[in-house]
C-alpha cells in the first residue's frame, strides 16, 4: 500500500515537473528564445555559486559528523597503523588543499565568466610556461607522496623481528581457523588432501610430521595476541579467497588459496585499554573478511583479544594440541603435567 | 611532405567512389525498415542503436543498485512488494544474500561494460568519427553493423543470465576465481557464471570489431586538409581508447576462456589446493592470482576506456560553451597519450595486499601516482579554458562542468589508493566505491550526459526539453556528491564493501543513518534517470525541432551536414578543412569554422 502510494506520488510529481518543462519551452518561444535562454544563464550561474559554496559547508559538516568516527583516527592499535595514519594525514592535507582551490577555481570561474553582452570571450589558445608550471609542481609533489608512501610500505611489508610470535590464519567459508605453533615454535607440515573434519584433522596437519604434535588449533574462538610483542601472521584459505582485514590496527591481507601469504605487526593497545579509551565495553577487535567470498561474505567475522603476555600465557597453558583430539590415545591424559609444562617453555621469552 | 600529399591524393580518390556508391544505393534499393533503422550499416544509426540499447541497460542497472540499496539502508525492514516480483529471491520481502550479491554483480558488470564501454564508445566513437573527421562512413561499415550485433547477442546472453533458476553470476564483476570456478562455491558459480563468461565474451568480440573501425577510420578516412593535429580533442579522445580497448580487451577474453576451461573442462589454470563444500579437489599448481593479473591487464586500462572518451567530450564542450579556443591542445593530446601509456602500467595496483612482492609493488605505486600529472593538467587546461570565457549554461556545458568537479574529487581519492601505504586500510572498502563510482561511474556517466545534450540535435534533429534537462542535471549533480561523498567516511572507517548488513560488527554498524540518507538519495537520483530517459524518447518525436544547421555556433564538421544527414553526411563533396577546431573568439569573431579559409589578414596565433 505504501509502496503503491509512493510510486503515485512520483508519478504525480513527474507529470507536474513535465508539463512545467512543456510549458517553459513554448513561454520562451514567445518571450524570444534568446531573451530567455539569457536568463536561464543568469540562473544556472547562480546556481553554480550556490553549490559551491553549500558543497563546501556540507564538506565541513560531513567530516565533523563522520570524522571522528574514523576509529578514532590517529589512534590505531598498532605500529603499522600509526604509519598508515600518518601517511593517511600527509595525503588529506595536500589534496585536502588541491580539491578547494580547484573547486573554488572551477565553479569561480564558471559564475564569473558567465555569458554577458559586455564581455567577448579572450582568445587564450595556450600558454607554454604555464602548462610547464602545472606540470611541474604536481610532479614534484607527487614524488613526495610516493617518497613518503614507499618509506612507510617498506617498514610495513619488511622482514618481520626475529622475536616475532608466528599465528597460521586459515579463511573458509564462511569462518576463520588458527594455528599456534606450540612450545616447539614450529608450525607443522600440512597438506590439503590430508583435510578430514570427521577425524579432527580440519587443516590437513601431517601427523607423521613430529612439529605438527604440539600446534594449537582454535577456532570459533578469539584470536589471542600479546601487546608491544610482534606477531606474524601466515595466511591460507581451503576454498576461495578470503582477507584478513583488520581495521583497528589498518592491516589487510588476503587469503588465497594455494598461495601462502604473511603479514607482521605489533599491537600496542591491550583490548582492555581500548575498551577504556573508547569508553565502549563491549569493544572488540574484529577480523572482517574483505575480498567477496561467497554469500556469506558479510558475516565472516572473527574476533581478537590482545592481553598482556601472562594473560597470554595463562591462556594458552589451558589449550591441548589438536593432535591429541586427533589421536585421543596417545594423549598422556595429564592435563595439569603438560600445561606447567607449556608455561615453562614459554616463560623463558619474557627475559628477550 | 610527400606522404600528406598522397594521403590526400588518395582521399579524393575515395571520396569519389563514395559519392557514386551512394548515389548508386539511393537509386536502385529502396531502404526498407530493416536495413534502415535495424540491420543498418549506417554510422548514425549504430551510434543511435548502441545508446538506446545502453539506456536499456543503465534503467536495468540502475534499478539493481537501488533495490540493493533498499537492503543497506533498511536492513530491519520488509518489502512484501518484492517478494511480488522476484520470489524467493526476497523471500519475506527481505533481499537474500545470493540475490544481494547478484544484484551488485550484475550492476557492476552491466555499467561498466554495456553502459559505460559500449553505450558511451559505441555511441559516441560511431556517431562523431566520420562527421568530426569528414568521411561518408566508418572504413568498414559491415564490420560495424556486426559489432553492434555481437553486442546484442552479449546483451541477450547477460539478460537470459537473469532467469536460470540458480541465479545469474554473484561473485562480484571482478569474478575472481577460485569462487567464480567452483560451482560448489554458490548459487551465483554454477550456469550464471557461464553465461556471464559466454556474454563476456560476445562482448569483447564486439568491442574489437568496434575498435579496430575506429582506429583505421580515424587514421585512414580524414576529410582532405584533417591533418591529426586539426582533430577536434573527441577524435584523439576515442582513438586512444579504442587503441587501449584492442590491445587489452584480448587478455580478458583469454583470462575468461581459462575460467570457462577451469569451470567445465578439469583444468587448473586457476586452481590449487581447494577443500570445498566437504570435498577435496584433485587440482593443483594453478594460481588463483594469475586470473587477477589477466583481469586486471584490462581492468585497469578499462577505467580509462570509459574515461578517455568523456574527457574528449568535454574538452570540446567545454571550448565551445565558453567560447573559448580549449587552452593546450598539445598538452590535451599530449596527457591523452601520456594516460594510455600509463593506463597499461598500473593494473597491479588493484593487487597491493594479494601477497605481491613488496617490491614489485613500489613501481606500481610510482607509476600510478605518475598519472596525476597527465590528468592534473588536463583539469588546469580546463579550468583555463574557462577563465575569461564567455560562457553559455547549456546542460551539456553544466554535465561537462560537473564532469570537472567530479573529476578533480575522485582523482584526488585515486591518489588515497594508490599508495599501497594507504592501500593497505582502505582496499576493498566503501573507501573504493565511493572512489570509483565518482571518478569513473559518475564522471563518465556526466561526460555521455553531456555529449547527448550536445549532440543529440545532431541525431535527431530536435533538441532535448531543457528544462528537464537543467532538473535532470541540478538533481544527479547535488544527488551525487551526496551519495557518494560521506561513503568515503565509512570506507576509512575500515567499512567493508559487498557487506548488505552491517549490524553484527561492532566497528561498522554506526552509520545507519548515512546509509538511509544514501538509499533515499539514490532513489530520488534514479527517478531523475527516468525522467531524463523520458525526455529521451518523447523529443525523439516531439522535441523542438532544430531550425539552424549549427544551432550551438561550434566549428568542427558535423554542424555543416544538414539538419538530419543522410547516408554518407554530406548531399555534395566532402567539405575540406583548413583550420583546427578552436578558432573561438579569434581576431574578434565569435567562431571560424573549420571549412573556412585562413585569411589574409588573420593573425597566425596556433
Amino acid at each position: 500500500m505504501q509502496t503503491t502510494f509512493i510510486i503515485l506520488i512520483l508519478l504525480l510529481g513527474f507529470l507536474i515537473t513535465f508539463q512545467i518543462a512543456k510549458a517553459s519551452e513554448y513561454v520562451s518561444v514567445m518571450r524570444g528564445e534568446e531573451k530567455s535562454r539569457k536568463q536561464t544563464n543568469r540562473i544556472n550561474g547562480f546556481l553554480l555559486l550556490a553549490f559551491l559554496v553549500l558543497g563546501l559547508i556540507g564538506v565541513y559538516y560531513c567530516n565533523e559528523k563522520y570524522g571522528g568516527k574514523i576509529l578514532q583516527f590517529g589512534s590505531a592499535a598498532s605500529d603499522h597503523g600509526h604509519d598508515v595514519d600518518n601517511m593517511l594525514k600527509i595525503t588529506i592535507v595536500i589534496t585536502g588543499i588541491v580539491f578547494v582551490i580547484t573547486q573554488i577555481v572551477l565553479f569561480w570561474f564558471a559564475y564569473k565568466y558567465q555569458e554577458s553582452d559586455n564581455r567577448k570571450a579572450y582568445f587564450y589558445p595556450h600558454n607554454n610556461k604555464l602548462e610547464v608550471l602545472w606540470t611541474a609542481v604536481p610532479a614534484i609533489v607527487l614524488t613526495v607522496m610516493v617518497g613518503f608512501g614507499l618509506y612507510y610500505w617498506f617498514r610495513i611489508t619488511g622482514e618481520a623481528p626475529a622475536n616475532a610470535m608466528q599465528v597460521e590464519v586459515t579463511g573458509s567459508q564462511f569462518k576463520w581457523e588458527f594455528r599456534y605453533p606450540g612450545k616447539d615454535k614450529v608450525l607443522g607440515k600440512k597438506y590439503f588432501k590430508r583435510i578430514d573434519e570427521g577425524a579432527n584433522n580440519p587443516l590437513g596437519q601431517l601427523w607423521e610430521d613430529s612439529t605438527n604434535k604440539d600446534d594449537i588449533y582454535i577456532v570459533q574462538e578469539d584470536l589471542h595476541l600479546v601487546v608491544n610483542k610482534p606477531v606474524r601472521l601466515i595466511i591460507n584459505a581451503k576454498d576461495v579467497i578470503h582477507d584478513v582485514g583488520l581495521s583497528h590496527f589498518r592491516l589487510k591481507m588476503d587469503a588465497v588459496p594455494g598461495t601462502p601469504t604473511t603479514m607482521w605487526f605489533t599491537p600496542t593497545k591491550t583490548t582492555k585499554q581500548m575498551r577504556a579509551e573508547t569508553g565502549d565495553p563491549d569493544f572488540v577487535y574484529e577480523i572482517s573478511c574483505d575480498q567477496m567470498c561467497g554469500q556469506g561474505h558479510y558475516k565472516m567475522r572473527g574476533t581478537i583479544v590482545v592481553e598482556s603476555q601472562e594473560e597470554f600465557d595463562f591462556w594458552m597453558a589451558k589449550q591441548k594440541p589438536k593432535f591429541y583430539f586427533a589421536h585421543p590415545e596417545l594423549d598422556p591424559n595429564a592435563p595439569k603435567k603438560d600445561s606447567t609444562g607449556k608455561i615453562a617453555a614459554v616463560m623463558p621469552q619474557k627475559s628477550n | 611532405m610527400s606522404n600528406e600529399a598522397n594521403m590526400h591524393g588518395n582521399a579524393e580518390v575515395i571520396t569519389h567512389h563514395d559519392v557514386h556508391h551512394d548515389e548508386h544505393h539511393v537509386h536502385h534499393h529502396k531502404e526498407t525498415f530493416i536495413t534502415k533503422y535495424i540491420f543498418s550499416q549506417d554510422h548514425k544509426t549504430i551510434g543511435k542503436q548502441f545508446l538506446i540499447t545502453g539506456i536499456v541497460w543503465a534503467i536495468i542497472g540502475g534499478l539493481f543498485s537501488v533495490l540493493f540499496r533498499l537492503q543497506l539502508g533498511f536492513p530491519e525492514q520488509t518489502f512484501p512488494i518484492l517478494e511480488t516480483f522476484f520470489g524467493k529471491w526476497a523471500a519475506g520481502g527481505v533481499i537474500q544474500p545470493e540475490f544481494y550479491y547478484a544484484l551488485v554483480t550484475i550492476h557492476g558488470t552491466v555499467l561498466v561494460f554495456f553502459v559505460l564501454t559500449a553505450g558511451l564508445s559505441g555511441t559516441f566513437a560511431n556517431l562523431l568519427i566520420p562527421l568530426q573527421i569528414g568521411a561518408r562512413d566508418m572504413a568498414s561499415p559491415f564490420l560495424n553493423m556486426l559489432s553492434y550485433w555481437f553486442f546484442f547477442i552479449a546483451s541477450v546472453i547477460m539478460f537470459s543470465s537473469l532467469f536460470v533458476h540458480t541465479g545469474p553470476a554473484s561473485g562480484g564483476w571482478t569474478i575472481y576465481p577460485p569462487l567464480s570456478a567452483l560451482h560448489q562455491a554458490g548459487q551465483g558459480s554454477k550456469i550464471g557464471m557461464d553465461l556471464w563468461l559466454i556474454s563476456m565474451a560476445m562482448f569483447i568480440v564486439s568491442s574489437l570489431l568496434g575498435g579496430l573501425n575506429y582506429i583505421t577510420t580515424i587514421l585512414n578516412m580524414r576529410t582532405k586538409g584533417m591533418s591529426m593535429t586539426r582533430m577536434p580533442l573527441t577524435m584523439w579522445a576515442i582513438l586512444f581508447t579504442a587503441v587501449l580497448g584492442v590491445l587489452s580487451f584480448p587478455v580478458l577474453l583469454s583470462g575468461a576462456i581459462l575460467l570457462l576451461f577451469d569451470r567445465n573442462l578439469g583444468t587448473s589454470f586457476y586452481l590449487s589446493d581447494i577443500y570445498v563444500a566437504g570435498q577435496i579437489l584433485p587440482n593443483e599448481g594453478g594460481s588463483a592470482i594469475l586470473f587477477q593479473h589477466l583481469f586486471w591487464f584490462l581492468g585497469h586500462p578499462e577505467v580509462y576506456i570509459i574515461l578517455l572518451p568523456a574527457m574528449g567530450m568535454v574538452s570540446e564542450i567545454l571550448s565551445v560553451n565558453s567560447r573559448k579556443p580549449i587552452f593546450g591542445y598539445m598538452a590535451m593530446v599530449g596527457s591523452l597519450f601520456a594516460i594510455t601509456i600509463l593506463a597499461f602500467l598500473v593494473w597491479a595496483h588493484h593487487m597491493f595486499v594479494t601477497g605481491l612482492n613488496p617490491f614489485l609493488g613500489a613501481f606500481f605505486v610510482l607509476l600510478t601516482l605518475l598519472i596525476a600529472v597527465p590528468s592534473a593538467i588536463k583539469v588546469f587546461n580546463w579550468l583555463t579554458t574557462l577563465w575569461r570565457g564567455n560562457i553559455r549554461f547549456t546542460p551539456g556545458m553544466l554535465f561537462a562542468i560537473g564532469f570537472v568537479s567530479l573529476f578533480i574529487s575522485g582523482g584526488l581519492t585515486g591518489l588515497f589508493l594508490g599508495n599501497s601505504t594507504i592501500d593497505i586500510h582502505l582496499h576493498d572498502t566503501k573507501f573504493v566505491v565511493a572512489h570509483f563510482h565518482i571518478v569513473m561511474g559518475v564522471a563518465s556517466m556526466f561526460g555521455m550526459h553531456a555529449g547527448i545534450y550536445h549532440w543529440f540535435p545532431k541525431m535527431f534533429g530536435r533538441y532535448l526539453n531543457h528544462t528537464l534537462g537543467y532538473i535532470h542535471f541540478w538533481i544527479t549533480m547535488v544527488g551525487a556528491y551526496l551519495i557518494f561523498w560521506p561513503m568515503h567516511y565509512e570506507g576509512l572507517a575500515g567499512v567493508p564493501r559487498r557487506y548488505l548488513d552491517l549490524s553484527s560488527w561492532h566497528a561498522f554498524n554506526k552509520f545507519d543513518d548515512l546509509n538511509k540518507m544514501i538509499t533515499v538519495v539514490s532513489i530520488i537520483v534514479f527517478a531523475a534517470q527516468l525522467m531524463f530517459v523520458f525526455n529521451f524518447f518523447y523529443s525523439i518525436f516531439k522535441g523542438r525541432k532544430v531550425r539552424t544547421q549549427n544551432p550551438w555556433g561550434s566549428n568542427t564538421l558535423e554542424w555543416t551536414t544538414p539538419i538530419n544527414p543522410g547516408h554518407g553526411n554530406w548531399p555534395g563533396e566532402i567539405p575540406e578543412v583548413h583550420r583546427w577546431a578552436y578558432d573561438y573568439g579569434k581576431d574578434g569573431r565569435e567562431f571560424i569554422p573549420q571549412t573556412e579559409p585562413v585569411g589574409p589578414n588573420e593573425s597566425t596565433d596556433h
